[in-house]
């Protein structure tokens, strides 16, 4: 398949000769946990939205050919950026997209800035992406810790829950979070008590638990994601933590973690999201198309990132006639170019490389208000785009002038 | 109310006890490998992943009959024993006159595609199980609140190790199987159907695996990477006690659960790595184990 394609366009090429239809042909890389505990909320759901993307696209465009290859990262910043070397020197890849894991992405961003070539952060979290260790050749799409810090973290703190304990995920991802929320918390005026670190992918939570317990905060904020999130609340229910008086802050959680909790444990949950599928028509009808690949599953904020993130490249791709081998310049034009698409609707990606939409204050529906499968999430509040993300001004990108 | 090390005691003895709750998971697994190793000299590396098929076992039947936690927690055992059984007929019983490591990659083989098919039918954020309605709740210790399910588990585990060890060492039937390991053909001669004992022997520490496994189905993530996670740590417990002995394995499950449980209170960021640590020190202490036969 991929041989006729390769065939098919090299024709297509000698074809053409001058100008006329400008003949696009392109290689995206999928690189994602395919395997571990953030496979149901990246993984081969994102492939599914890469693969949507790309037909879509094309649909509209035939002068442009899209190869798609995925990768699975295991988690392993050395793996992650083994796997981008070799995609971008190798396999001519030009643009890799999604990879959960903010270790995996800070590498990987610093491979793609090394190579010239593109990257477009879906799945992971670190606002650092487009703070500190920003750089031309990254985008950071779908959310970042800063954004749930101030969704979630404000919003509960506003609702007096002014003391903090963080159960943090001990690398990249966890710290960032952890950092971002006591800032937003303590902004809003309130205060954190005591932290505790664990190692990521951890089974069992009861110890750590215990030390929030004692500490008495009224809020329990975990600061980690997928598997470790849905074990820190399953085994919180079991503690009678809720019952005892304090609550749980879960500052990222997905559509597949309240799926695995099920509504009887996961209710009452606040979060922060960017979509929902439930939200809009236009959302409801993507997910129709998305399960036909993924049965039973319900797609992620981030599988909507890699296809909004893909169909924005393929634009500038078009605008730049097919001329993507200058990463800086290609997303210098993605810059350039306000966004638009099915899912995400209208916005724009700022100099720091961080593409900005409202963000949506969701609560965990109560099983017995859940009408269908799927039915998750009360939309509390709508975060307008320019509140939603971090000042360009205070995150410290050396790309941000001033 | 005194204070050790800078932790208030009472959060101290609270961290002991579910340390000890830790341990009892270790204590388990870490025994039905010790008696397929002592017993067969096979190493089971699919071992984790039978303790997840006794937790998705767990969840289906509750799909599928509507039967709940404590009928599940027999007949999950017994299916993914007899699954057991059918391995060992058709591969393992090629393996025992030869080296270890072929067995061991049979069974890690076995354990990748496992995992796998869990993970293509199921994905990988798992699937809900409650606490059955009789063990929810929990009460107030004093120094800690202590789940009526973790108390449970700590007695359940205590109750079937003691058992095992028990059936083992005390019973004719386990000097049969003790006898028979040692030598299997002067054994047969008296008439004792050896190969027979050795496929129920495989898949009762099958059946181990998958109870743990429904035991751990309510209060841990269902998920078909649960296995994987858990199965090096109880390597290094196994290791610990020493290979072959069952009284190793029991004793240094609970006792690494222990330590894993202080661990995380004074330096939680090293609790995944305290156990291999303490396996590199025993391994060049006492090469065996500490309970270790074989010199």
């Amino acid at each position: 398949m991929r041989k006729t394609l390769g065939l098919a366009a090299l024709a297509a090429v000698l074809a053409c000769g001058g100008a006329s239809a400008q003949q696009v042909n392109v290689k995206i890389g999928v690189l994602s946990d395919m395997s571990s505990l953030y496979a149901d909320i990246g993984g081969p759901g994102s492939v599914a939205a890469a693969k949507l993307a790309i037909a879509d696209f094309t649909k509209d465009n035939p002068n442009v050919k899209v190869e798609l290859i995925s990768g699975d990262h295991q988690n392993k910043p050395d793996i992650g950026s083994q796997i981008a070397n070799q995609w971008y020197d190798v396999d001519k890849v030009d643009l890799i997209i999604d990879t959960p894991n903010s270790g995996v992405a800070l590498a990987v961003s610093q491979v793609a800035n090394q190579k010239n070539k593109i990257f477009i952060v879906s799945g992971a979290a670190a606002s650092d992406i487009t703070g500190p260790k920003c750089n031309a050749n990254t985008i950071h799409w779908t959310y970042d810790t800063w954004m749930l810090a101030n969704g979630t973290g404000t919003a509960i703190v506003k609702t007096g829950g002014d003391s903090w304990f963080f159960l943090t995920a001990d690398y990249a991802f966890g710290h960032a979070l952890e950092r971002d929320t006591m800032a937003a918390v303590e902004k809003a005026g309130g205060k954190v008590v005591g932290k505790v670190r664990h190692p990521l992918n951890t089974n069992d939570f009861s110890s750590f638990l215990l030390q929030a317990q004692s500490s008495k905060a009224k809020v329990i904020g975990l600061a980690n994601a997928g598997g470790d999130t849905i074990n820190s609340i399953k085994q919180a229910a079991e503690f009678g933590i809720v019952k005892g008086g304090q609550s749980l802050a879960g500052l990222l959680v997905f559509a597949s973690d309240v799926a695995a909790l099920g509504l009887p444990t996961a209710q009452g949950l606040v979060l922060t999201e960017t979509w929902y599928w439930d939200m809009n028509d236009a959302n409801r009808a993507w997910t129709k198309r998305w399960q036909q690949e993924r049965q039973g599953k319900w797609p992620t904020m981030i599988h909507a990132g890699v296809y909004a993130g893909i169909t924005h490249y393929l634009k500038a791709a078009v605008a730049l006639k097919g001329n993507v081998s200058d990463g800086k310049a290609v997303v210098a034009q993605m810059k350039s170019m306000p966004t638009d698409d099915p899912l995400f609707g209208k916005g724009t990606i700022r100099p720091d490389g961080r593409k900005v939409h409202p963000a949506y204050l969701l609560e965990v529906k109560k099983p017995s208000d859940s009408k269908y499968p799927g039915d998750f999430y009360n939309v509390r509040a709508t975060i307008p785009a320019d509140e939603a993300f971090r000042p360009l001004k205070e995150g410290n990108c050396p790309l941000v002038s001033g | 109310m005194f204070e050790i090390f800078g932790i208030p005691s009472q959060a101290l003895f609270g961290q002991l006890l579910i340390g000890l709750i830790n341990g009892s998971f270790y204590a388990l697994l870490s025994l039905g490998l010790a008696v397929i190793f002592g017993m067969l000299n096979i190493i089971n590396f699919s071992h984790g992943a039978q303790y997840m098929m006794g937790a998705f076992a767990a969840y289906l039947i509750l799909q599928y009959s509507g039967l709940g936690y404590w009928p599940a927690l027999i007949i999950a055992p017994v299916l993914v024993g007899i699954t057991g059984i059918i391995i060992e007929r058709l591969f393992l019983q090629w393996l025992y006159k030869l080296d270890h490591l072929y067995g061991l990659l049979l069974t890690f083989g076995l354990a990748l595609i496992l995992e796998g098919v869990a993970r293509n039918y199921f994905g990988s954020a798992g699937l809900p199980y409650t606490v059955p309605e009789s063990l929810q709740g929990g009460r107030n210790l004093g120094f800690m609140f202590l789940p009526n399910y973790r108390a449970w588990v700590i007695a359940a585990s205590l109750g079937v190790c003691i058992g095992t060890w028990f059936v083992i060492e005390r019973t004719r039937l386990g000097a049969y199987l003790r006898a028979a390991t040692e030598n299997p053909t002067l054994v047969r001669a008296f008439g004792i159907n050896v190969p027979r004992m050795i496929t129920l022997t495989y898949g009762f520490g099958v059946a181990l695996a998958a109870f743990a496994g429904v035991m751990a189905a309510p209060i841990y993530n269902v998920s078909p990477q649960m296995g994987s996670e858990l199965i090096i740590v109880v390597f290094a417990v196994v290791v610990i006690g020493g290979m072959g002995s069952i009284l190793g394995a029991i004793i240094t499950g609970f006792g690494l659960g222990v330590v894993e449980g202080l661990t995380k209170v004074f330096f939680p960021e090293a609790s995944n790595t305290v156990i291999f640590v303490i396996m590199a020190i025993v391994l060049l202490v006492r090469p065996a184990g500490l309970f270790g036969r074989r010199a």
